[in-house]
C-alpha cells in the first residue's frame, strides 16, 4: 500500500505540482513519461512520490515522448489506469500515437502544459500544441489556474474511463502562467479523491487470458469509416458524461465546472472568447470596464475544447444584447482564421442574433496578455457594435511589433 | 499443450495453435514458421506486440485475427514499448492485486521486421532494452521493407538489389553493409541475445525457450527468407535458410550477458557464398563480370565474421 500523503486544507501549489498530486491520488498504475519544459515538474513530482513510497504504480522513464505515449497505449491495453504529461515538441512527437490511442479507445489521461511549437524554438506558453492535437480524437479539457489543474485531471480519469465513453482525455494548462505560478489550492484528502475517481474498470484486458483480445487491428475501405464514425459519435456523446462528472465534482467540492464557462454574459453587448489563463485576464478586464466605463463586456470560455461545445457556445451567444464578439487564438493560424474563431463562428451562425465576430491572434511564444490589452479589444468590439458593422479586418494580431496586420474583410453591414 | 520439446516435425506440425493458419502472409513466407515456433515454445500465456509490417498486416485485418492470445499493434516503431509497458502494467497490477488471474504465468513478446527493428523502431527497442523489462524481442529479418514492396533497409546486405537501392548500369545494388544488430543488442547488456534460423528448428525452439525463461530483456534475430523480394520459388524457403546458415551468411549463435558467445551451429561443409547468392533473383546482377568483386567482398566479410565469432567464443569475453 502506498503511504498516505498528509495535505492541508489549503496548499500553495503551482499548476504542475497540483497536477502531479492529482495523478498520485488517482493511484495511476503506469506513468510512462519523458520530461519537457514546462511540464517537467509533473513528471519529477511523480518521480518523488514513487521514490518515497507514495505511489504503488510503475513509473517508466522512456526514451522519448513518442515512447511515452506508446508505453501508455501498451499499458492501458493491459487493463489499468495510465497517465502522462508533456508540452510542445514532446506533444508534437507524440502526435502519431495520440491518434492511435483514441482509435484504440484507451482512456489515457495526458496532462498538457501548453507551450509554443518551434521554429523559432521557444519554451513559453501558447496554444500551438493544444491546436496540433485538436483533431486527434481526444477529449480536451482546459484548466485556467492551479486549482483547476488539480481538479480537472481527477475529473478526466472519471470521464475517460466511463464505460459509455472509453476515450483518452487531455487536460491543458498554460505553460508557466499556470504551471509555474503558485496559488492557493484546496486539495481533497487522498481517500476522498480516490473514491471520487473510482477503481479502474478494465475493458478488453490483455491480461485477462480467459478472453484473448486483438488490439490495433487493421481496417481498409471496407471498415475504417465505420470505426471512425463510431469513434466520433462516442466523442460527441461524451458531453453527457462530462456534465455528469462535473456535477458529481460540484456535489463533492462545491467547485462548479461547465463545458462552457461564461462571465458577465447576461446583458453583455461585447464579448471575448478565449482559452486558458487569458480567461481570467479578460474577465478582470470586463469587470473593470463595466465599473469604470459602463461597457457591458462579458467573457465566454470553452472549458471543454473537444468535443467542441457548439450547443453551449450557441446558447451563450444567442442574446439580443450581444453585438460583437472577439475570438482570441493563442496559436499561429498558419494561413487561416484561428481555430477558436472558426468553431465559434460555426456555432454563432446558428443563433437568431448572429453577432459580429472577429479574430485576434495574440500571446504567441508567451507574449504577455494584459488587462489593458483585453480592455482595448473589448473597446474595439464596442466600436463595431456602435457602428453596426465590423470596422477592422476580421483577423488581426495583438501585441506584435511591426506594421499592423489584418486579414479578410466582411461584406456584412457597411 | 504447446510442444516445448520438439522431437519430430510431424508432432510439431499438429501442435496446439495459438497462431491460426488462416492469415495473409505470402505462400512460402518464413514469418509464420518462426511465429508458430515461438508460440509453441511455451505453455505460458502470451502478450504479444507487433510492429507494423508484413506480420501485422497479414494477421489482424478486421474483423479477423490470427492471434488466439493477447495481441497489440500500435505503430511501425513501438512494439517494444507496447510489450515492455504492458509488462510494467502487469507488475503494477500484480502488486496491487487487480489481475484477473494473479497466478497465471505470462510472457511478453514483441515482433518486428528488420525495417522496424534495424531502422524506424531502433530507438524504441534500444530504450526498452536499456530499461530492463522482462520481455523478448524477436526480429523477423528478411533484409528489406517487404511489406511496402521491397525497399532497402539497414539490414539489406551489400550487393542486394532493392527498389530503392537498385542494380543498374551504374550500380551493383546496395553499397552499404548490413548493420550488426545482434552485436548492438548484446552491447545493451541484454542477458540473452541470439541469431537463429528456421531451418535449424530444434536450435530455434531452444533459443526461444531460453529467451522466454531468462529474466530481463532478450533479443533474437531470426532469418526469414522472403520468397517475394529475395525472388525464389515459395517451396524453397527452408532450402534458402539452409544455404544462409551453411554459407555462414547467417551464422547461428547466442551471446549471454553480453560476453559469453556460443556458436550454436557449425556447418560440416561450409558452402561458398556464390551458391546462396545464385539461388536468389536479388543477387542476379552480381554474376556479371563487372560485379565479381562484390561477391568476393561478401565472401571476405563472411570469413572475417566467422573468424571473429570463433575467437569471441574461445576468448569468453
Amino acid at each position: 500500500m502506498a503511504k498516505k500523503f498528509e495535505l492541508n486544507e489549503v496548499e500553495v501549489w503551482d499548476g504542475n505540482y497540483a497536477t502531479s498530486q492529482a495523478l498520485r491520488q488517482a493511484q495511476v498504475d503506469v506513468v510512462a513519461a519523458y520530461p519537457i519544459t514546462p511540464s517537467t515538474p509533473i513528471v519529477e513530482g511523480y518521480g518523488a512520490y514513487k521514490a518515497n513510497g507514495y505511489v504503488d504504480g510503475e513509473f517508466v522513464m522512456v526514451e522519448s515522448e513518442h515512447g511515452a505515449m506508446s508505453g501508455c497505449v501498451g499499458a492501458a491495453a493491459a487493463g489499468g489506469r495510465v497517465a502522462t504529461a508533456t508540452s510542445s515538441q514532446g506533444f508534437a512527437l507524440m502526435t502519431e500515437v495520440l491518434y492511435q490511442a483514441s482509435g484504440m479507445r484507451l482512456p489515457i489521461v495526458l496532462c498538457v502544459v501548453n507551450r509554443s511549437l518551434a521554429s523559432p524554438l521557444n519554451v513559453r506558453g501558447d496554444h500551438s500544441d493544444m491546436y496540433l492535437g485538436r483533431d486527434s480524437g481526444w477529449i480536451n479539457i482546459d484548466a485556467f489556474n492551479a486549482q483547476e489543474a488539480y481538479d480537472l485531471p481527477l475529473c478526466a480519469f472519471k470521464i475517460g474511463e466511463h464505460l459509455d465513453v472509453r476515450l483518452p482525455v487531455m487536460v491543458h494548462q498554460d505553460g508557466f502562467t499556470t504551471s509555474h505560478k503558485a496559488q492557493n489550492v484546496r486539495p481533497l484528502q487522498d481517500e476522498v479523491a480516490y473514491k471520487f475517481v473510482g477503481d479502474y474498470v478494465p475493458v478488453d484486458d490483455m491480461l485477462d487470458f480467459s478472453r484473448p483480445v486483438t488490439h490495433g487491428a487493421q481496417t481498409e475501405e471496407d471498415w475504417h469509416f465505420e470505426h471512425k464514425a463510431k469513434q466520433h459519435k462516442a466523442l460527441m456523446d461524451s458531453t453527457k458524461v462530462i456534465d455528469e462528472v462535473f456535477k458529481k465534482f460540484k456535489d463533492l467540492t462545491g467547485r462548479e465546472y461547465k463545458r462552457v464557462e461564461t462571465y458577465y454574459m447576461d446583458d453583455a453587448e461585447v464579448a471575448i472568447v478565449a482559452l486558458g489563463s487569458s480567461v481570467e485576464t479578460a474577465t478582470l478586464a470586463a469587470k473593470q470596464l463595466r465599473e469604470e466605463e459602463g461597457i457591458k463586456a462579458g467573457v465566454v470560455a470553452p472549458r471543454v475544447f473537444r468535443p467542441f461545445p457548439y450547443d453551449l457556445i450557441r446558447d451563450a451567444l444567442d442574446k439580443e444584447s450581444l453585438k460583437a464578439v472577439c475570438c482570441m487564438d493563442k496559436s499561429a493560424p498558419g494561413g487561416a482564421m484561428g481555430a477558436l474563431f472558426n468553431e465559434v463562428s460555426a456555432a454563432a451562425y446558428t443563433t437568431q442574433s448572429r453577432p459580429m465576430i472577429t479574430n485576434y491572434i495574440y500571446g504567441l511564444g508567451g507574449r504577455d496578455f494584459s488587462i489593458d490589452e483585453a480592455k482595448r479589444i473589448f473597446k474595439e468590439q464596442k466600436a463595431h457594435a456602435d457602428a453596426g458593422h465590423i470596422t477592422t479586418p476580421i483577423q488581426q494580431f495583438s501585441g506584435v511589433r511591426g506594421p499592423k496586420l489584418g486579414f479578410f474583410e466582411t461584406k456584412r453591414g457597411n | 499443450m504447446a510442444i516445448t520439446n520438439i522431437k519430430n516435425l510431424k508432432e510439431f506440425s499438429t501442435a496446439n495453435e495459438r497462431f491460426e493458419g488462416a492469415h495473409l502472409l505470402c505462400p512460402g513466407c518464413a514469418h509464420s514458421m518462426i511465429v508458430r515456433e515461438l508460440m509453441n515454445a511455451t505453455d505460458d500465456n502470451l502478450v504479444i506486440a507487433s510492429n507494423t509490417g508484413c506480420l501485422e498486416v497479414s494477421t489482424a485485418v478486421y474483423p479477423y485475427t490470427s492471434w488466439d492470445t493477447s495481441w497489440i499493434h500500435i505503430g511501425f516503431e513501438n512494439a517494444a514499448t507496447a510489450a515492455s509497458c504492458a509488462e510494467s502494467m502487469y507488475k503494477a497490477r500484480k502488486r496491487k492485486g487487480t489481475l484477473p488471474d494473479p497466478d497465471a504465468p505470462v510472457k511478453f513478446v514483441a515482433f518486428g521486421g528488420d525495417g522496424s527493428t534495424y531502422d524506424i523502431g531502433f530507438q524504441w527497442l534500444s530504450g526498452a532494452m536499456e530499461r530492463g523489462h522482462d520481455f523478448t524481442y524477436i526480429c523477423l529479418d528478411n533484409e528489406n521493407y517487404a511489406n511496402t514492396g521491397g525497399q532497402r533497409s539497414s539490414s539489406t546486405p551489400i550487393g542486394a538489389h532493392t527498389s530503392t537501392a537498385q542494380a543498374g548500369s551504374e550500380s551493383y545494388g546496395k553499397t552499404q553493409r548490413k548493420k550488426d544488430m545482434v552485436a548492438i543488442m548484446a552491447a545493451h547488456g541484454a542477458p540473452y541475445v541470439a541469431q537463429l534460423s528456421p531451418n535449424k528448428w530444434k536450435i530455434m525452439a531452444k533459443g526461444f525457450q531460453k529467451a522466454l525463461e531468462t529474466e530481463g530483456p532478450c533479443f533474437i534475430n531470426t532469418v526469414s527468407p522472403c520468397t517475394t523480394e529475395w525472388k525464389f520459388d515459395p517451396k524453397d524457403t527452408i532450402h534458402l535458410a539452409d544455404l544462409a546458415t551453411d554459407t555462414l551468411m547467417f551464422p547461428v549463435y547466442e551471446i549471454i550477458n553480453g560476453t559469453e558467445l556460443n556458436i550454436l551451429y557449425r556447418p560440416k561443409n561450409v558452402i561458398p557464398v556464390e551458391e546462396y547468392l545464385a539461388a536468389q533473383g536479388r543477387y542476379k546482377h552480381l554474376f556479371k563480370p563487372e560485379n565479381k568483386h562484390v561477391i568476393e567482398r561478401i565472401q571476405k566479410d563472411i570469413d572475417a565474421k566467422w573468424e571473429y565469432l570463433q575467437r569471441r567464443e574461445e576468448a569468453r569475453v
